[in-house]
């Protein structure tokens, strides 16, 4: 395997191999640890020892890791190869890691059936494939050892890339039985090790990617720098369904640096020699659009038609007990409306992609969360086989389901095909900001009858909000039910008699809406410990005490409500106009997770977060820095989202389009953030999502303690002003 | 023109309006400084102009002739920026990476004029980079790390 490594520059040449290889260290320094790179397809494996798709040892002993799930900042390039080195016997320090190609057969996600990085999934799904290819190996290198030994295996020890005969302490490097081990059958058992024995499973090792992510040399997608390329940026219709009906090109054209212009039905690429010219090309041109049919659209028309669908039965997704009889004998009942509103994901890395489409095929540099949709997309496109399109993926400046989507790999494709050279298509922020796909608008109708002790004895909550399954992973869309839409609302931990769950399937074709950090279950859980506080206040109790009143059944959800009640000093005074609120989680992520916020609300109205207190049960945890940093971002994701977070239309238009209309946390807003952890046995929960979907209800309920107004629409802040009217 | 960047002279022939970032990126292939914005809005392409922290993004390439740029490829060079290079890698500050080095840029321009600051200085200097993965905490334990060669408590510290 070849690599490259210079301070300045990402080195494109001819690989050995003979296709296109771009080379860069992932380790530079003192701490050097792993080399990345990204090969093209049309190379050769190198000779060696492949026992499975995912681990390679060269004759020389490098050992490369093919990494199965992307690196979009969730740490799966130092948790993935943990669980295989874990078994591998090797270091973490002693591997390189490659980006899987496309490949479906090779790499699908277990849990999807495809190749699919999101859903907070990749531990869970991997934690076991991925310690099997490990431990395979080492057993096919300590028979290959025990072979050339004339030894029996039993006798032999793999440890850090090193198969030792015990008794006589001879050994044999990894590289040194490679071509033996390789010649060997792949064994159809092989036994993992106990979790007692795990020496980097539960340890807090070192990220594989920090390194080349603190001195520039990381490789995104946007980086891809190729001999002859052209630099793009594009206008797409701003209005969904909108076409080009005019462009005059002039000005555009006298712009220094402008090579090309490219129409397509729905969007204008200028295409230059530097961003820069591009974007100067893009405001000079004049386009005039033909607005289609949701030129009048706003967000008020989408919000009516949602609420006219909250009227109607949907689809039952969960149903326990007796309905009728629990509402006709409750003392009290409360109702409300939840309204959640459509979110952008702003990833720092705007949407980019790179595509050269030559005579014979294709080739596609970009960061995906979904590799083999992009290439199949580029082959749709194209209308190339799929071994005619090369994909290669990078490191991902942030995904949060935005990059589960292949619209932008679509787009570039589209361009590409009428330009007779590699085009680096960029979005400016504006056009990422304008045309995402959007966390939908849900609207709740949730209700809750109590006994005359205040207890509630019936609960219904219905969903209204589109399939966003149904549309991306149709198998999964069964008897009419979205899993990911009542993600967190059927797992309901409360033991309440009577249960009722629906979704209102409601499409609303004037954005696309797709996967935003944790979907169903960021806006579920908005409403459902929202509602199960306003429950609280109904019945003049504690908001702690009344939920684990609630979870005699659910002893994992009760440990870590308790654990972060304790740590936040709950019941503990604070000045005036500050509050605590509460929030519990749990969802198809497998993950328990208890958090109290801490918030002001100032005089004049602003809400300030000063400090978040999450305990999280996880089950096994392969890394638990990870863990932490993952609950850390989630929250700030959450925070951003619940005081700020909102996409709004006029006139079919998406209002918002940078950083200074679409607010996001900043340093000098942040909170102290503590996270903690509980360890035990149980199956590996998901972990990139979780400090999300708790957030928002955490501060509505603190704001409520602080101010005492029940917000019922995000995002708070704007929702706290319309309050205090 | 001629431009210096990290203590190299180099040539360019570009429009004297062109932001700074895309000589960088486009030109000279230096693609360490990030694009996030274009507006100054998110830091992510934060280089040093004579030691200052400054947005490339909307500097011309026409006021920096003459002046020392320094980008993420070269901070390591200076004490400051090694030392918060080291602390970054200390505490795995980074998660998608994207806006850190922007991140580590004003970090090394704070720490260079100002070898021990406090909480508030710390936001002063950093609320200009957004970091959608939410490294703040870990950020602010760095940059206090690499002042005073020791983790701290208080605000962001990690449990």
């Amino acid at each position: 395997m070849t690599t490259v490594s210079r301070r300045e520059f990402v080195t494109v040449l001819a690989a050995a191999g003979g296709g296109l290889l771009v080379g860069y260290r992932v380790g530079e320094g003192r701490r050097v640890t792993s080399t990345a790179t990204i090969a093209s397809a049309s190379a050769a494996t190198p000779p060696g020892f492949a026992p499975n798709a995912f681990i390679r040892i060269g004759p020389d002993g490098g050992i490369t890791l093919i990494m199965p799930q992307v690196e979009m900042g969730q740490g799966t390039y130092t948790s993935m190869p943990m669980l295989l080195a874990e078994e591998l016997e090797v270091e973490p320090e002693q591997v390189r890691l490659e980006h899987a190609p496309p490949d479906d057969k090779q790499y699908a996600n277990p849990f999807f059936g495809e190749q699919m990085t999101g859903a907070s999934s990749s531990v869970r799904a991997f934690y076991e494939p991925l310690r099997r290819a490990g431990a395979t190996a080492r057993a096919m290198l300590v028979a290959a050892a025990a072979a050339s030994l004339n030894v029996d295996p039993a006798s032999c020890r793999a440890q850090k890339g090193v198969v030792t005969h015990t008794p006589t302490g001879r050994t044999l490097t990894y590289g040194v039985l490679a071509a033996a081990a390789a010649a060997l059958p792949v064994p159809d058992k092989v036994t993992l090790k106990e979790p007692k024995d795990f020496t980097l499973i539960g340890t807090p090792a070192k990220r594989l990617d920090t390194p080349s992510k603190v001195n520039g040399t990381a490789q995104y997608g946007i980086d891809v720098r190729l001999p002859g390329m052209l630099i793009a940026t594009v206008a797409a219709s701003p209005v969904l369904g909108g076409k080009v009906a005019g462009v005059d090109e002039q000005k555009a054209k006298a712009v220094p640096g402008v090579r090309q212009i490219v129409r397509l039905e729905d969007a204008v690429a200028v295409l230059a020699d530097h961003m820069w010219a591009a974007k100067q090309g893009l405001v000079a041109l004049v386009i005039r659009w033909d607005d289609g049919p949701n030129a009048k659209v706003s967000t008020a028309d989408i919000v009516q038609g949602l609420a006219r669908a909250s009227q109607t039965a949907g689809v039952t997704a969960r149903r326990d007990g007796d309905l009728t009889s629990a509402l006709v004998g409750a003392a009290k009942k409360v109702e409300a409306v939840y309204e959640s509103p459509f979110l952008a994901h702003v990833t720092m890395e705007p949407m980019n992609c790179t595509v050269h489409v030559r005579k014979d095929g294709c080739e596609v540099w970009t960061g995906s969360q979904v590799l083999s949709r992009a290439q199949a997309a580029a082959a749709e496109v194209t209308g190339f086989p799929l071994e005619k399109v090369v994909v290669h993926n990078h490191l991902l400046g942030g995904g949060f389901g935005r990059r589960l989507e292949v619209d932008y790999v679509t787009q570039a494709v589209r361009i590409a095909k009428q330009v007779d050279a590699p085009v680096k298509v960029v979005w400016t922020r504006e056009e990422d900001v304008q045309h995402d796909v959007y966390r939908p608008y849900y609207y709740d109708r949730i209700a809750a009858g109590l006994d005359p002790r205040g207890t509630p004895v019936v609960w219904t909550h219905r969903i209204v909000g589109p399939a966003i399954v149904a549309r991306f992973l149709p198998p999964a869309f069964k008897d009419g039910i979205d899993i990911d839409a009542v993600d967190g609302a059927v797992q309901l931990l409360y033991d309440i008699p009577a249960i009722q769950v629906e979704h209102v399937r409601h499409e609303e074709p004037v954005l696309n809406t797709g996967f935003w950090r944790g979907v169903g279950v960021t806006h579920n859980n908005f409403v459902i410990e929202s509602f199960i506080d306003e429950l609280a206040a109904a019945s003049r109790q504690d908001p702690v005490a009344f939920r684990r009143a609630l979870l005699g059944k659910s002893p994992r959800a009760m440990a870590v409500l308790d654990l972060a009640t304790k740590e936040a000093g709950w019941g503990k005074p604070l000045p005036r106009g500050h509050g605590r609120g509460v929030a519990l989680l749990y969802s198809g992520w497998g993950t328990y997770l208890a958090q109290v916020a801490e918030v002001e609300v100032t005089g004049s109205g602003d809400v300030r977060v000063h400090r978040i207190v999450c305990a999280v049960d996880c089950g096994r945890i392969v890394n638990p820095d990870i863990v932490r940093a993952q609950i850390e971002s989630g929250v700030v994701y959450g925070i951003s989202a619940a005081l700020w977070g909102e996409v709004t239309l006029k006139n079919g238009r998406v209002e918002q389009s940078n950083f200074h209309n679409y607010r996001v946390l900043r340093m000098n807003e942040a909170p102290q953030i503590e996270v903690h952890l509980v360890r035990n046995g149980e199956a590996p929960g998901g972990i990139g999502e979780p400090g999300t979907a708790v957030t928002a209800a955490a501060l509505s309920n603190a704001i409520y303690a602080a101010t005492g107004k029940r917000l019922r629409k995000l995002p708070l802040q704007s929702a706290l002003a319309l309050a205090a009217r | 023109m001629e431009l210096t960047i990290n203590g190299r002279t180099r040539q360019v022939d570009v429009p004297a309006d062109m932001p700074v970032l895309w000589v960088l990126r486009d030109v000279l292939g230096m693609t360490g400084t990030k694009f996030g914005c274009g507006m100054a809005l998110c830091g992510a392409c934060t280089v040093q102009l004579d030691g200052q922290a400054i947005r490339s993004c909307v500097t011309p390439v026409s006021a920096v002739a003459g002046k020392a740029i320094t980008t993420i490829e070269a901070i390591g060079d200076t004490p400051a920026g090694k030392k918060v290079q080291e602390a970054w890698i200390a505490l795995d500050v980074p998660q998608c990476g994207y806006c850190q080095s922007g991140q580590i840029m004003s970090a090394s321009a704070l720490l260079a004029s100002n070898a021990h600051p406090t909480d508030a200085d710390i936001d002063t200097a950093m609320a200009g980079n957004i970091c959608r993965c939410g490294t703040y905490g870990r950020v602010r334990a760095a940059i206090k790390q690499a002042a005073q060669g020791a983790p701290i408590g208080g605000k962001g510290a990690r449990s």
